[in-house]
């Protein structure tokens, strides 16, 4: 059963007087599908909301979903001294926004370079930033750790347990992938509009910022909000880096949350992974729009 | 400065590398030469500041390294034309030191052992040895204490016998001071520039205090002072005794001498090693282990395994549930498309570290909901079967991967053209049949770089494994953390990481060079199969 269908079914069920078995060949079996899929899809995010909300607090306290109603999971979320979840959230915006940021300038930077200049090494650049994004950095955790106490030796402030550290390890993926959308995007203005700039008088930076920036704002979206979920999912990188409980983001707080005892603290869990869940699902679904088609231009997530 | 921007500068076309300039140019307008200068200077105070601590450290190599960087940014950005590199040059230089050099890195720690017990040079190990292997000497005498704090280290102040107040710390041998304060007997309590801890603030570093040993003198051999209570503290010297000529240490007590066995520890001669060694090459041999030793061949093999059991099949479930609920809602008169829609990729919006912990509380055997309210009770080992528990992380990673393969689907088969199959259906051609002989190998096709791309990232997906299962259910049969569910890189970072069984950075540098090989192999193919290399050309 095909979509091929659509076309011959169309013309023999005239909505009303179609039998059920006609509406269910042509259309119910899709609704039935779409339902389960649904469920499937919304099932366990239900289970999470309700784990929050029930005071119980531990994984074995509910028998149905949504039975009892508290905020107390929340409160103690906040209370929580050794676990400052409030500093997590924090920390988590400040590294996502500034990495997202930075990455999304050094990216367009460089896919200026590579759309609007012709100069010798481009196509070999292109090719090695291709090659290079294949190997996530998350396969050199250990050479970034060893990197990182190397540093922290000689600049404590750059070193193991600096977010500031981190956002550094994290923009060197900067160039890559994003730097490819970029490129695609870029090459899609005609290069006449900044001709005739040029002649008017603008120079190359003027160019950039008021002719390229403005027209490609779409692409620049993508890659700062797809950077931003990327990072804001990162665990392996952050985990490694940042040991003190004030400096780390939500994932690795809240992977520690449930590490040791993951059946006790569940509820305060679940709550935080609600509030964690929310801005960059809210984020999302806003722009999803922008998403997909950032996506099928090549990206997965990451 | 701004009026002065807006303002057209009368200079001829940049060079873009189209268009090379004949009379030079004229500067940038003002407010781009100050942004420049400004941008320059920070960056120039940064790298002076950085060359000072490296010259202060003595890290010769880096240093020159950085004073090149340095150097070579300057002159990107104070030359005229050269343009490309402005441009290029923020993220090159990033790209170069987190992607580019830690894989070199990573490279080098593979040939070494370095890790838990062989950290640092040997001159440094040597000094550790003597310091940490130590015993008090049988008739030393009393040192009233008192334990002092400055910026947060430590430091013992004791009153010798002859009445004499000196003060050390850990990295500080012992040297005579004047006391501003002493107590009621006599011995010195307090130095100028120090905070004398009371007894609330030594109960709480009691740790810290305990392990603490100041030398007596530069010479290790002299002894250092170690304080149990932190009121009193006791000579300590050497238990084994480093032979600088011979390159070997002894056993004051035993008579046992550990010599150097090249390969970064010192030995006994019945095999016994003193655990704190340093840092060697060694060559092949992380590779050699991984591939022999009986006690990481067989997991490693069934991890390889796993691995691309896990690649495979997530990208296949995934693709097949996307495509399938692709063609289901590919009707444009279904009533509640985009409400389905919305509610399927929710899972794709959320993070993806939350869902793997999220769904393992769903799954846990004792307490988890789906079988204790789902199915009334029962004891399924979802997460602790060794194959229950590959098939629930394939199942999370279904739920997780099939709206991004959805969407994906969608848009792919919206493009096919529509004359296709029309043609197909004249020939009397069935639905099932122009899927199978006509759409799926077209969309095949303009997937197949997606799905290649796919199977790359589900090759290191740590995050649904690592928050799922940890990897477990433990192999038996082998020391390593390792389990049914590990897949190659959640291996390496707990081999590198993990508690229990020490740090081998080695041996997982050797792992990830492993990954390097396999990805590099899987993105050859890529290359071939996608245009990504004539888009190039244009």
């Amino acid at each position: 059963m095909s979509t091929l269908t659509t076309k011959a079914t169309a013309t023999t069920v005239p909505a009303n007087k179609a039998s059920f078995g006609q509406w269910f060949k042509a259309k119910g079996w899709r609704h039935l599908v779409a339902i389960a899929a649904t469920v499937f899809s919304v099932f366990p995010l239900l289970y999470v909301l309700s784990a929050a909300l029930n005071p119980t607090g531990t994984m074995a306290g509910a028998s149905s979903l949504f039975t009892e109603f508290g905020t107390g999971n929340f409160e103690e979320l906040f209370a929580n001294q050794e676990r400052p979840f409030g500093r997590w959230f924090v920390n988590t915006l400040v590294i996502g926004t500034v990495t997202s940021a930075a990455t999304v300038f050094l990216g367009a930077m460089a896919a200026y370079a590579f759309s609007r200049m012709r100069f010798t090494g481009r196509r070999v650049g292109l090719l090695t930033l291709l090659l290079l994004q294949m190997f996530p950095q998350l396969l050199t955790v250990v050479a970034i750790f060893l990197l990182l106490n190397f540093i922290g030796d000689i600049i404590p402030a750059l070193g193991l347990g600096s977010q500031l550290g981190l956002i550094m390890v994290y923009l060197g993926g900067a160039l890559g992938v994003n730097t490819y959308l970029m490129y695609g995007f870029f090459n899609t203005v005609p290069t006449s509009l900044d001709e005739s700039a040029r002649i008017d008088g603008a120079s190359h930076v003027q160019v950039f910022f008021k002719i390229i920036m403005p027209l490609v704002t779409p692409i620049l979206a993508v890659v700062g909000l797809l950077a931003f979920i990327g990072i804001s999912s990162e665990f392996v990188i952050a985990s490694v880096v940042l040991t003190d409980p004030d400096s780390q983001t939500l994932a690795v707080g809240l992977y520690s949350y449930v590490a040791q005892q993951r059946s006790e603290n569940w509820g305060v869990f679940a709550a935080g992974a609600v509030l964690a869940a929310i801005p960059v699902m809210t984020l999302f679904l806003f722009l999803q729009r922008y998403i997909t088609s950032g996506l099928t231009a090549g990206g997965v997530k990451g | 400065m701004v009026e002065i921007e807006e303002k057209p500068e009368v200079s001829t076309a940049r060079p873009g590398g189209r268009k090379p300039s004949k009379n030079g140019r004229g500067p940038d307008s003002l407010g781009g030469i100050l942004a420049k200068i400004i941008l320059l200077g920070i960056t120039d105070a940064v790298a002076a500041f950085v060359l000072f601590q490296l010259a202060l450290s003595a890290e010769w190599l880096v240093f020159g390294i950085s004073l090149l960087t340095t150097l070579a940014i300057n002159w990107i950005y104070l030359r005229r034309g050269g343009l490309p590199a402005k441009y290029l040059a923020p993220g090159v230089i990033f790209l170069m030191v987190f992607q580019v050099f830690v894989m070199i890195f990573s490279t080098y720690i593979a040939f070494t052992n370095y890790g838990d017990g062989h950290n640092s040079s040997k001159e440094d190990a040597i000094a550790s040895i003597q310091l940490s292997a130590s015993e008090r000497v049988p008739d030393s005498p009393q040192f009233p204490t008192s334990v002092l704090e400055k910026n947060g280290s430590y430091f013992l102040l004791v009153t010798t016998p002859e009445g004499e107040a000196k003060l050390g710390g850990a990295e500080e041998p012992l040297h005579t001071v004047t006391p501003s304060t002493t107590g009621p007997t006599g011995a010195a309590t307090g130095v100028e520039g120090y905070g004398t801890l009371d007894f609330a603030t030594l109960l709480q570093h009691q740790a810290e205090i305990t392990s603490l040993s100041v030398p007596i003198s530069a010479n290790p051999e002299d002894g250092s002072l170690k304080t149990a209570d932190g009121s009193t503290s006791y000579v300590y010297t050497p238990k084994l005794k480093y032979d600088a000529n011979a390159d070997t240490f002894t056993d004051t007590a035993t008579g046992t001498v550990y010599s150097d066995d090249g390969r970064g520890s010192f030995v006994a001669s019945d095999g016994t090693r003193l655990n704190t060694g340093w840092k060697v090459n060694v060559g092949l041999e992380n590779f050699e282990r991984a591939f022999t030793d009986p006690n990481l061949q067989g997991p490693l093999l069934k991890v390889i395994a796993w691995t691309f059991g896990f690649a495979i099949l997530s990208v296949a479930t995934t693709f097949a549930l996307g495509l399938f609920l692709a063609i289901t809602f590919n009707k444009a008169d279904l009533k509640g498309k985009k409400f389905y829609r919305i509610l399927m990729i929710l899972p794709y919006a959320f993070p993806a570290f939350l869902s793997g912990l999220v769904w393992s509380g769903l799954l846990n055997p004792e307490f988890g909901f789906i079988n204790n309210a789902l199915l009334g009770g029962a004891q399924i080992p979802w997460l602790t079967d060794p194959v229950l528990s590959k098939v629930s992380v394939l199942m999370v990673n279904l739920w997780l991967g099939y709206p991004y393969m959805f969407l994906v689907c969608t848009g792919a088969l919206q493009s096919l053209p529509e004359d296709v199959d029309e043609a197909a259906r004249m020939d009397g051609a069935g639905a099932w049949k122009i899927f199978t002989a006509i759409k799926l190998p077209l969309l095949l096709v303009s997937l197949a770089p997606l799905l290649i791309a796919s199977f790359a990232f589900n090759f290191n997906n740590f995050n649904v494994i690592f928050m799922l299962t940890g990897g477990g259910p433990r192999f038996d049969g082998t020391t390593f953390d390792i389990g049914s569910t590990d897949i190659l890189i959640t291996m390496v970072y707990k081999i590198a990481f993990g508690t229990g069984t020490g740090r081998d950075y080695g041996l997982a540098s050797a792992l990830a060079i492993l990954i390097f090989i396999i990805v590099a192999a899987v993105s050859a193919l890529s290359f071939k199969k996608t245009k990504a290399l004539e888009d190039l050309n244009q």
